[in-house]
C-alpha cells in the first residue's frame, strides 16, 4: 500500500505525462479536451483524497535522487502541505473539468501547449507544497512562475497582454530574489534542508532580517500591497481556468511559504512582525476593495477582490501572530483558522467567479460590463451558479465567506485581553477596517453581478448569447457546490484545519461543544454559528410564506412593460453603467484614486465624459523606481564602448588590480 | 437540550413580531400626522395596506427573472430569522444559539443585496440607481451597527445577544460612557437603515431623493405586500435591537411566563416611546442630498468606533 506522498507524486507525474501528450498533438482539441483535461481533473481529485488522509496521519519524507550532487530534492509532507494540497486538488478538479469545454481552437497558443503549461503549472504548484529543502523550493518555485507566464500570454499577439505578461515575470522575479535571500540567511551554516533550518537558532536581528525578506517575498507573489500591480494586469490577460487557478491556487502557495517560514522554520514569534502584517494586510484589503469598486472590466474588477481577501487572508495571519507572541495559543488557533478557512474559501468562490466570467466571455466576446446585461435570461445556468459565488464573496451567511469573516471577527473581539497597551487598542479600530472592506465587497458584487447577470442587454449582439456547455457546467456545479459545504459545515471544516493549528502553534481551535451543528469556538457562552439551521429557517420561512400566500389569497401574474414615468424612449443603455454604478466609492474615497475627467460643455454638438481612474503608488512608487533604474543604467553604458581597444584595457586593467591584490 | 416551553415562547415571539410589527409603522405614521397636525390614518393603516396588496394581482415587467420574483420571499425569511434571534420579549430563546450578533448584520446584508439585485433585474434606470443608493448607504451603515454591536460585545465579552441582554440587563447602575456614544450611532444607523429622514424619505417618489422606493418600484400585489411587510418587520426589528442594548430592563430573564407575560407592556411602552422618538427626529430633521448621506453615515462609523476606544480606555 502506497503512502499518500507516493499517491500524490504519482499524480504528478500523471499531470506531467498529459502535458507532454499534448505537446505531441497540439491541434488535436478533442484529444486535448476529451481525455488530457478529464484526467487531469481525476487526478487533481486523487490528490485532495490522499491530502485529506494524511492530514490527520503521520509526516511522510522522501528523499528524490534528483537535483545537485549533494543536495537531492527533499519532499515531505506534513499537516501544513497536506491541508494546501488538498485545497489545489479540490479546486483544481472543478477547474480541470470546467478547462475541457474551455480551450478552443483559435488564435493564441494551441490547446495542447496550453495543456502542457497547465499541467506543468499545476504540478509545480503540488510540488512547491511538498517540497523540504531550500533548493528544490525555488526550483519548484520558478517552474511556477514561468509556466504561469506562458498561460498569461497565451494571447501573445495583443502588446498589452505582453505587456502584462513582462511585469508579471518581473514582479515574480524580484520576489523570488526575497525569498532566496530569506533562505540565504535562515540556513545559518548548515545545508539547505528544511529540517537544518528548523533547528538553526537566528540572533533576533537575523530573524527579523529573514522575516522581512520572507514578508517580501512571498507578499509580492500573493499581491500584498504595494506589491500588487502584477495582478490585476495578469489576471484579465490569462485565459480564464488560467486566472482561475491563478487567482485560487497559486497566491495561496505564497501564503502556505509565509506560514511556512513564519510558524515552522523561524520558532520564535515577535509581536511587532504581527502589526506589519496586519497593518500590511489591511491596508491590501481596503485598497484591493476600492479599487474593484470602480473597475469596468470584469476580470479586473476580480483580480482586484483577489487582492482583497489575501489582504483578509494577511490580517488573519498576522493577528495569529501576534497572539502566539504573547503566548495566547488559543486564540492564535482561531486567527490561524480564520485564515485557513479563508484561503480555501476564497480558492472555490473566486475560482467559481473567474470560471463564469470565462463562459461569459465565450458567449459574447465582451469584457467590459458596460456591454453585457440582463445575461441571466440567456445563460441560466452560469447566472445562478455564478450567484451563489457572489453571496459567498459578499460574505453573507450561510455561505463559506461568511464563515471565515466570522471567525476573524471574533479573533478581534479577544484582542483587549492582548497584554500590550497600545495593541490592544490598536486592534479594534483594526477589526473597523475590516468590517469596512468586508461590507464594501457586498458593493462590489452587487456591481459586478448586477451589471453583468441582471437588467437588459446593453448590446444587441447579446441576444445570441447561449449558456456554457456541459463540461463548463460541471466544473462550475463543483465549485458552487463546495462554496455551500464549505458554508454550512463549518465544524467539519475546522476539523481538518485544526490538524494544522496543532502543527503550527502546538493547540486547536475546540469548533463545537455542542454537535456538528453548532460552530463555538472558544466557548458557547462566547459566541455560536449554526450556519445550517440559518439555510433551514430561511428555506422554511420561504416555503411557507409561499404558501400561505397562495392559501389565502392567490398566485396570479401579469406581465407588462417595466414602468416608464411616461417617457417611452427609454432604451438599455440608460441603466447604470458599471462606471456609473461606481460613481458613488469614486466619490466618497476619492483621494485614493488618481483620477482624470474630461466633461463636456453644454454646447458640445456630440458630448463625451471620460474618466480615467489610476493608482497614485503607480507614479509614487514604481515610475520612479523605473527612472532610477534607467538611470544607472546609462551610467552604466557609458562604460559600453564598444570599441574592442576599450575593453581590452578593461580587461588589462583588472589584472593590474589583481595582481596587485592577490598577489 | 430544546425545550418545548422554550419551542413554543420562540415561536410565540416570532409570530407577535410579524403580526404586530405593521403596529409599530402605524404608530410612528400617526405621530407624524400628530406632529404635523393632521389627524392621520390611524394606527391600523399598514394592515389595510398590506391586505389590499396581497388582494392585488401582481403586475411583472417583461424583463423580470425568477430572481426578482424569490426576492421578496427571501427578504421576508431574513426578517423573520432576525425576529427569531433578537431577544424582544424573553431572554430564554431556544433558536439564539443559531447566530449572534454578527450574524444578524450578516442577515440583514444579505436581504440588502437581495432586494439590491432585485432591483437591477429588471434593468430601468430607477431600479439602479435605487440600488446603488441602497449599497452606498449599506456599506457604511452596516459597519457602523457592527462597531455599536462590538462594544457592547466587549462590555459583556460575548457576542451573543441573549448573553449581551443578560448581562446588560444585570449591570449595577454605572453609566458607561461608551454606551453613550454607541447609542447616538445606533440611532443615525437605524434612521439609515429603515429609510427614514433624513437619509430617504419613505413617503416620496421623487427620484431625486428616493432610496428604497426606488428599489421597490416594479414591485406589485403580493410581492409588495411582502416588501413592506418586511420593512415593517425591519423597524421593529431594529427598535428591539436598541431596547435590547441600551433599555434591557424588563426583558424576562429565564423562561418563566409571568415574566414573559409581563414584558409585554414594557415592551409595548418602549416601542411607543422609541416611535414618538422616531417620528419627532423625522419632524425636526430635513431630508438631506444624498451625498451628504455618507458623511451622515461617517459620523456614524466614527463614533462608534470612538465609543469602542472609550470603552478600552475608560472601562477596559
Amino acid at each position: 500500500m502506497p503512502g499518500a506522498l507516493q499517491l500524490i507524486l504519482g499524480v504528478i507525474l500523471l499531470w506531467l505525462a498529459l502535458g507532454l501528450a499534448g505537446v505531441f498533438f497540439p491541434r488535436n482539441l478533442r484529444l486535448v479536451s476529451r481525455v488530457l483535461f478529464p484526467a487531469g481533473a481525476l487526478g487533481a481529485l486523487v490528490v485532495a483524497g490522499a491530502a485529506l488522509n494524511a492530514l490527520g496521519g503521520a509526516t511522510q519524507s522522501l528523499v528524490l535522487p534528483l537535483g545537485l550532487p549533494d543536495l537531492p530534492f527533499h519532499l515531505r509532507l506534513d499537516a501544513l502541505s497536506a491541508f494546501f494540497l488538498l485545497l489545489l486538488g479540490a479546486v483544481t478538479a472543478g477547474i480541470s473539468v470546467f478547462a475541457a469545454g474551455y480551450f478552443r481552437q483559435g488564435d493564441g497558443t494551441p490547446p495542447g501547449l496550453q495543456c502542457l503549461y497547465y499541467h506543468v503549472f499545476v504540478a509545480s504548484m503540488a510540488l512547491v507544497l511538498l517540497a523540504d529543502d531550500a533548493y528544490a523550493f525555488m526550483v519548484f518555485w520558478e517552474t511556477m512562475a514561468l509556466s504561469s507566464y506562458f498561460l498569461v500570454t497565451s494571447d501573445h499577439a495583443k502588446a498589452e497582454i505582453r505587456r502584462a505578461g513582462f511585469l508579471y515575470l518581473l514582479i515574480a522575479h524580484v520576489g523570488a530574489i526575497g525569498i532566496l535571500l530569506c533562505f540565504g540567511v535562515l540556513h545559518g551554516s548548515g545545508d539547505y534542508t528544511f529540517d537544518t533550518m528548523r533547528e538553526v537558532q537566528l540572533a533576533p536581528f537575523w530573524a527579523t532580517l529573514a522575516f522581512v525578506l520572507a514578508l517580501f517575498g512571498f507578499g509580492a507573489k500573493a499581491g500584498m500591497l504595494p506589491l500588487h500591480v502584477w495582478l490585476p494586469e495578469a489576471h484579465p490577460a490569462a485565459p480564464s481556468p488560467v486566472s482561475a487557478l491563478m487567482s485560487a491556487v497559486m497566491l495561496k502557495t505564497a501564503i502556505y511559504g509565509l506560514l511556512r517560514v513564519l510558524f515552522d522554520l523561524l520558532h520564535t514569534q515577535v509581536w511587532w512582525w504581527g502589526a506589519t502584517i496586519l497593518v500590511l494586510g489591511l491596508a491590501t484589503a481596503l485598497y484591493g476593495v476600492i479599487f474593484s469598486a470602480v473597475q469596468s472590466d470584469m476580470k479586473r474588477l476580480l483580480a482586484y477582490s483577489s487582492i482583497e481577501n489575501i489582504g483578509f487572508i494577511l490580517v488573519g495571519i498576522g493577528l495569529a501572530v501576534i497572539f502566539q507572541a504573547y503566548g495566547m495559543r488559543a486564540l492564535a488557533a482561531l486567527a490561524l483558522t480564520a485564515a485557513l478557512y479563508h484561503s480555501i474559501n476564497h480558492a472555490f468562490f473566486k475560482s467559481l467567479l473567474f470560471l463564469a466570467t470565462g463562459s461569459v466571455l465565450h458567449a459574447t466576446h465582451e469584457r467590459a460590463l458596460g456591454k453585457l446585461g440582463g445575461l441571466i435570461h440567456r445563460m441560466p445556468w452560469v447566472a445562478w451558479l455564478a450567484l451563489v459565488g457572489t453571496l459567498a464573496i459578499a460574505g453573507l451567511p450561510p455561505l463559506n465567506g461568511f464563515v471565515s469573516e466570522w471567525l476573524l471577527l471574533q479573533a478581534f473581539l479577544f484582542s483587549p485581553s492582548l497584554p500590550h497597551a497600545y495593541l490592544n487598542m490598536l486592534v479594534p479600530v483594526a477589526a473597523a477596517a475590516v468590517v469596512l472592506a468586508a461590507a464594501l465587497a457586498g458593493y462590489v458584487m452587487v456591481k459586478f453581478y448586477g451589471v453583468v447577470f441582471l437588467g437588459q442587454p446593453r448590446e444587441a449582439s447579446l441576444a445570441t448569447a447561449r449558456d456554457a456547455g456541459i463540461w463548463e457546467r460541471a466544473g462550475l456545479v463543483w465549485l458552487a457546490a463546495g462554496c455551500i459545504a464549505l458554508g454550512v459545515a463549518p465544524v467539519s471544516v475546522i476539523g481538518v484545519i485544526d490538524a494544522v493549528s496543532s502543527q503550527l502553534l502546538g493547540k486547536t481551535l475546540g469548533a463545537s461543544a455542542t454537535g456538528w451543528m453548532f460552530l463555538t469556538p472558544i466557548s458557547p457562552e462566547r459566541a455560536s454559528y449554526a450556519p445550517f439551521l440559518f439555510l433551514v429557517v430561511i428555506l422554511l420561512v420561504w416555503l411557507l410564506t409561499w404558501l400561505a400566500v397562495r392559501q389565502f389569497y392567490h398566485g396570479e401574474s401579469r406581465r407588462a412593460p417595466p414602468w416608464d414615468c411616461g417617457f417611452p424612449a427609454q432604451n438599455a443603455r440608460m441603466q447604470d453603467s458599471a462606471e456609473g454604478f461606481g460613481q458613488p466609492i469614486r466619490q466618497v474615497f476619492e483621494p485614493f484614486f488618481r483620477m482624470r475627467r474630461e466633461l463636456p460643455t453644454p454646447f458640445d454638438a456630440k458630448p463625451r465624459y471620460r474618466v480615467t481612474v489610476e493608482d497614485h503608488l503607480w507614479y509614487w512608487l514604481y515610475l520612479p523606481i523605473v527612472k532610477a533604474t534607467q538611470m544607472i543604467t546609462r551610467v552604466v553604458t557609458l562604460l559600453q564602448r564598444g570599441r574592442i581597444s576599450v575593453y581590452l584595457t578593461y580587461s588589462f586593467v583588472t589584472l593590474l588590480i589583481l595582481l596587485l591584490f592577490v598577489r | 437540550m430544546i425545550s418545548w416551553p422554550g419551542l413554543v415562547a420562540q415561536l410565540t415571539e416570532i409570530l407577535l413580531a410579524v403580526l404586530l410589527a405593521p403596529v409599530l409603522q402605524g404608530w410612528v405614521n400617526q405621530c407624524r400626522a400628530w406632529l404635523q397636525n393632521k389627524s392621520g390614518p390611524g394606527i391600523l393603516q399598514p394592515y389595510r395596506t398590506l391586505r389590499k396588496l396581497f388582494a392585488k394581482e401582481v403586475v411583472l415587467a417583461h424583463t423580470a427573472s425568477p430572481l426578482f420574483r424569490a426576492a421578496p420571499y427571501v427578504v421576508f425569511a431574513c426578517m423573520c430569522l432576525a425576529a427569531a434571534i433578537v431577544p424582544i420579549l424573553g431572554n430564554d430563546l431556544p433558536f439564539s444559539p443559531a447566530a449572534d450578533a454578527i450574524a444578524l448584520v450578516g442577515i440583514f446584508a444579505l436581504a440588502r443585496v437581495f432586494i439590491s439585485l432585485a432591483a437591477m433585474d429588471i434593468g430601468t434606470a430607477f431600479g439602479t440607481l435605487g440600488a446603488r443608493r441602497e449599497m452606498m448607504v449599506g456599506f457604511l451603515a452596516e459597519p457602523a451597527l457592527l462597531m455599536v454591536l462590538f462594544n457592547a460585545s466587549l462590555i459583556s465579552h460575548s457576542t451573543s445577544l441573549t448573553t449581551i441582554v443578560e448581562h446588560l440587563a444585570h449591570l449595577e447602575f454605572v453609566i458607561y460612557p461608551s454606551l453613550a456614544f454607541a447609542g447616538v450611532a445606533f440611532t443615525m444607523v437605524s434612521l439609515a437603515e429603515n429609510a427614514r429622514i433624513p437619509v430617504d424619505n419613505p413617503s416620496t417618489h421623487l427620484e431625486l431623493t428616493m432610496i428604497h422606493e426606488a428599489m421597490v418600484l416594479e414591485y406589485s400585489g403580493r410581492h409588495l405586500a411582502l416588501i413592506e411587510w418586511s420593512a415593517a418587520l425591519k423597524l421593529f426589528v431594529y427598535s428591539c435591537i436598541g431596547i435590547a442594548l441600551f433599555f434591557p430592563f424588563g426583558i424576562a430573564q429565564g423562561g418563566d411566563a409571568v415574566g414573559l407575560v409581563l414584558a409585554l407592556p414594557a415592551l409595548a411602552a418602549k416601542l411607543a416611546v422609541g416611535g414618538f422618538a422616531m417620528a419627532l427626529i423625522e419632524m425636526l430633521s430635513a431630508k438631506m442630498r444624498i451625498f451628504r448621506a455618507p458623511e451622515f453615515l461617517g459620523t456614524a462609523f466614527l463614533l462608534a468606533v470612538l465609543a469602542l476606544l472609550i470603552h478600552l480606555l475608560l472601562e477596559g
